[in-house]
């Protein structure tokens, strides 16, 4: 059977949801073989075997935290090379997509960013794609060498599958461009202790109507009640209330969760860019004319100073 | 010496209007008005303000697009950039992610260039790899997605935020660098820039230019095919209620039916 190589993104050797959903959409193609990159790259291979992987290839240098991204590029090929894969599968992070991208013009091969959904097809990985703000479904399939496609978090189940994992060391040798771009200080970002937003099964965001960074503690109070990560439209965002590592839309993070809930937020066809395929979608907006209310399954015209607090309390009694 | 800073821009369907695909499911660029991508007006101002703080620079804004892609590069110019470089070619519709970056890096290289800066991504496509991709086939470094850039002494900084972590970065020139819509906002034009713009010169290459034969761009020569667009179905009207002192206890009911609670 054909072998997949799925570039691993860990947390010193903590394996992200997106890979573990790569590996599932990975299964549907060959045999999955991950590449685990820098420090504890070994300590991944536990959770990617009970995945799927059959093989864990592992490298670790200072390259990969001293040096923009073309160190992991000169890995993924060196992978790609001693592999031999059907298809190359990154998860779609905006460093993953520059990985990707670099890699699939070094072997003379078509990339294709931001899947939503893979299936095998006669003619290699179909791969389904939101286009138009989220308002055209497209498939698509790489017509020149080896399928080098990223997948958008949330779009397969994590599936439990054991295979053998075996670790095996990768030799990499860096490229003259590896040592190009070097990172001089990094400030990790601070835990809020809530779900990762692109990841979150539940999301709680706050636009203009929240009316100042004060407020977003009501919406703060809601997403915690449902253990929901927090988003902020780009109003809220371009006017500092909100960090821009939370913006929800065309310019920031394109979300879709089980279940979005939009407080003060009109719904210009930026921010649905970045929520529309949200399963279940939820507003609350004093404008009865928003054109959110177009995307509802439920939605309260209202106050959000009156409808949030009753709903958090609401969620909280039912929990209790 | 002179700082050589080429800004690529894209132009792009607006996305206020009703934008679909065409027969051959290549963009359709006909029922919709076009515009300077909103995103590269970042790197515009980016690159403006760089040049400001050089001695000596010139701006060339480059894109690769059909007639009206004029207009964005009148955009650019009418901001402050110097020059325009416009390469358009019948053989270039439907030319993918990859093609592209093939044809903006042999424009650039002919151009000539110190600093390429680009926005973190195009406005209609959102991939966000063409700065990755020309730091690759031009062989410099890449220092992407910067929310903060400066240029000192032939080395470009700047700060990229990621998800994990924020991280300052470097890279001695030549170099390709991509902006955020947080690194500053774009200027608008003055009448006095609108007018001094139409006295710009706009040079217009074709691939015979670039050395680039038919069957290496375009839909045939694309390594991506776009095999099927459909609309997306409409939502089903949802439930709207008026807050009358219940709605949130209406809406966890709600939520609670939909077991998210």
């Amino acid at each position: 059977m054909a072998e997949v190589l799925v570039y691993v993104d860990h947390v010193d050797g903590a394996v992200r949801k997106p890979t573990l959903e790569l590996l599932t959409l990975a299964r549907r193609l060959g045999e999955p073989v991950a590449l685990a990159l820098g420090a504890g790259a070994a300590d991944t291979a536990a959770a990617l075997a009970e995945h799927g992987a059959t093989r864990v290839l592992t490298h670790d240098a200072a390259e990969y935290a001293d040096y923009l991204v073309v160190p992991k590029v000169d890995a993924l090929q060196a992978a790609y090379e001693a592999v031999s894969p059907a298809a190359v599968l990154v998860p779609s992070s905006a460093e993953g997509k520059e990985i990707a991208a670099r890699l699939a013009v070094r072997v003379g091969s078509g990339v294709i960013t931001d899947a939503t959904d893979l299936q095998a097809g006669e003619q290699g990985p179909v791969a389904t794609q939101s286009a138009f703000a989220a308002s055209f479904t497209t498939t698509s399939r790489v017509a020149k060498g080896t399928p080098v496609i990223t997948v958008k978090p949330n779009s397969a189940p994590v599936e439990s599958a054991p295979a053998a994992g075996t670790v095996e060391a990768l030799a990499v040798s860096f490229s003259e461009q590896a040592t190009g771009t070097k990172v001089t200080a990094r400030t990790p970002r601070a835990s809020t202790g809530r779900p990762d937003l692109t990841e979150a099964a539940i999301v709680v965001s706050g636009g203009r109507g929240v009316n100042g960074a004060e407020n977003f503690g009501i919406i703060e109070a809601l997403a915690d009640s449902l253990g929901a990560a927090v988003g902020a439209s780009r109003a809220a965002v371009d006017a500092g209330w909100y960090p821009h590592s939370n913006q929800v839309g065309q310019t920031g993070k394109s979300v879709s969760p089980q279940l979005y809930i939009a407080n003060g937020i009109s719904g210009a066809i930026q921010h649905r860019a970045g929520m529309q395929t949200s399963k279940t979608i939820v507003a609350v907006n004093k404008d009865a004319e928003a054109p959110i209310f177009d995307l509802v399954d439920y939605g309260v015209v209202g106050d959000l100073f009156d409808v949030v607090p009753q709903l958090t309390e609401e969620v909280n009694t039912r929990k209790g | 010496m002179s700082l050589r800073i080429v800004v690529t821009v894209k132009y792009v369907p607006d996305a206020t209007g009703d934008r679909h695909f065409a027969e051959d499911l290549t963009v359709d660029r006909d029922d919709v008005d076009g515009l300077l991508s909103e995103l590269d007006e970042y790197a515009v101002e980016q690159a403006l303000q760089i040049a400001d703080e050089a001695d000596d620079a010139e701006i060339t804004v480059l894109t690769v697009g059909p007639e009206d892609a004029k207009d964005a590069l009148r955009k650019a110019l009418s901001m402050g950039a110097d020059k325009a470089v416009h390469v358009e070619d019948d053989d270039l519709h439907g030319t993918d992610i990859v093609g592209t970056s093939l044809v903006l890096a042999k424009a650039i290289e002919k151009a000539g260039f110190d600093l390429v800066v680009c926005g973190m991504a195009s406005t209609d496509g959102t991939a966000g790899v063409v700065p990755a991709l020309l730091a690759e086939r031009l062989g410099v470094p890449q220092v992407t997605l910067l929310s903060e850039v400066s240029v000192e002494d032939g080395v470009v900084k700047g700060r990229r935020d990621g998800d994990t972590a924020s991280e300052q970065v470097e890279a001695s020139l030549p170099a390709v660098v991509s902006v955020t819509d947080q690194s500053g906002e774009a200027r608008y034009p003055s009448f006095k820039g609108i007018m001094a713009a139409k006295k710009k010169p706009v040079e217009s290459w074709d691939l015979s230019d670039l050395g680039l034969e038919a069957d290496e761009v375009g839909l045939a020569g694309a390594w991506t095919v776009v095999d099927a667009a459909a609309e997306r179905p409409a939502r089903s009207a949802g439930t709207i209620v008026k807050d009358e002192g219940e709605g949130g206890k209406q809406l966890a009911e709600f939520l609670a039916g939909q077991k998210f609670i």
